[in-house]
């Protein structure tokens, strides 16, 4: 009897001590969320000006603009740039964003994946690890993006696709990230990075500004801009969905651990007190015998 | 005049100054009160904020490319990074 009482003891203890971590690290990943929601918000007047800058040159422009960097062409090389955590412990975060990366592999780049013309950049160690244990073509280069979160370094990892574009080596780049909405819901989204789409029916100021140096050559300086500063979003935006994504996790993992507590206590009682019972029937029959 | 001064990570600076000196693509160039609208791209180099006059106190910063845009007379920069 005593054996079962101590088993059950032992459960509530080690469960416990799980909600304990779950609750450390729902409160870590809080504290985090709140860093990354900062980045985002700091970010945010830059990348509007520059969008107003290339609208405000576009809308002074006759002629279509864009360059190399906006024209399509046969697609027979596909990039992905797969953006994941470097840990786990965050729900379904990671796997939802591979399964985004598999199902655009197989709607829409079927042909050129049978040919082992997709590659994948994986930022983040999680979806490379998975990548590469899958045996698919995932290059290292910028997976611990992570590790130290700044501007240079995914700047670094946009002109390394931009450069890579150019010399032919992929004919589209998509990105494949978790867009932050609150900490609650992320939107995993697939989105074009390569050719840049179109830019068109957008209404800047018309007024009668100076261009130095000419209009095209603005362009092709704001383009390679424009890309760094998607990619740095799209980073910002993921981050932040993971610190949300662990957040919501652990908090249902602490709640659970709360709900199996309440059902470990009620047994252990209810083993407690049937011993007690079956003790006190033993000492009263054997006074009633002693008594008899 | 106002100036901001805007990179990814951070505002860097904002405020009214005399006037600002940049490093264009095609050589140094300086925006001064009510100056005509411009957009012009920055090569990396020196940018130079004056506070109140030409030769008075100044703010040094250096910095990697980016662009000017001067409309009513609000004169925003977009660097990728400066220290």
């Amino acid at each position: 009897m005593s054996g079962a009482l101590k088993e059950v003891r032992n459960r509530i203890k080690s469960v416990q001590s799980t909600q304990q971590i779950t609750k450390a690290m729902k409160m870590v990943s809080a504290a985090k969320l709140r860093r990354a929601q900062d980045a985002i918000t700091q970010m945010r007047p830059y990348a509007r000006k520059l969008q107003e800058m290339l609208s405000n040159i576009v809308s002074n422009t006759e002629e279509e603009v864009g360059g190399s960097l906006a024209t399509a062409r046969p697609v027979e090389k596909v990039l992905l740039i797969v953006i994941t955590s470097d840990r786990g412990l965050a729900g379904a975060y990671n796997a939802n964003i591979i399964k985004a990366a598999k199902v655009a592999i197989n709607e829409r780049y079927a042909q050129q994946f049978a040919k082992g013309n997709v590659h994948i950049w994986g930022i983040g160690k999680k979806g490379y690890e998975h990548f590469l244990r899958l045996n698919y073509n995932v290059h290292a280069d910028f997976k611990d993006i992570f590790l130290n979160l700044r501007f240079d370094t995914v700047q670094a990892c946009a002109s390394a696709a931009v450069k890579a574009f150019e010399a032919k080596e992929y004919d589209a780049v998509e990105l494949v990230y978790s867009e932050f909405r609150n900490a609650a819901t992320q939107r995993f989204t697939v989105e074009p990075f390569l050719p840049i789409p179109k830019v068109t029916g957008t209404v800047g100021k018309k007024s009668d500004f100076i261009f130095e140096p000419a209009k095209e050559e603005l362009i092709a300086e704001l383009m390679p801009k424009i890309l760094n500063t998607q990619l740095y979003k799209a980073v910002l935006d993921a981050n932040a969905s993971e610190h949300g994504a662990r957040m919501t996790a652990m908090d249902k993992a602490s709640e659970n651990a709360n709900e199996l507590l309440k059902n470990l206590k009620l047994s252990y009682n209810r083993a407690r007190q049937a011993a007690i019972t079956t003790e006190l029937t033993e000492i009263v029959s054997g006074a009633a015998a002693l008594q008899g | 005049m106002n100036l901001e001064i805007l990179t990814p990570e951070k505002k860097i600076f904002s405020g009214e100054v005399y006037g600002v000196q940049l490093p264009g693509i095609d050589g140094m160039f300086e925006i001064l009160d009510r100056h005509a609208p411009l957009v012009a791209a920055l090569k990396a180099g020196n940018m130079k904020v004056l506070k109140d006059k030409i030769g008075g106190a100044a703010t040094n910063y250096t910095i990697q490319s980016g662009f000017v845009e001067v409309i009513n007379n609000k004169t925003t920069i977009l660097i990728e990074g400066a220290n």
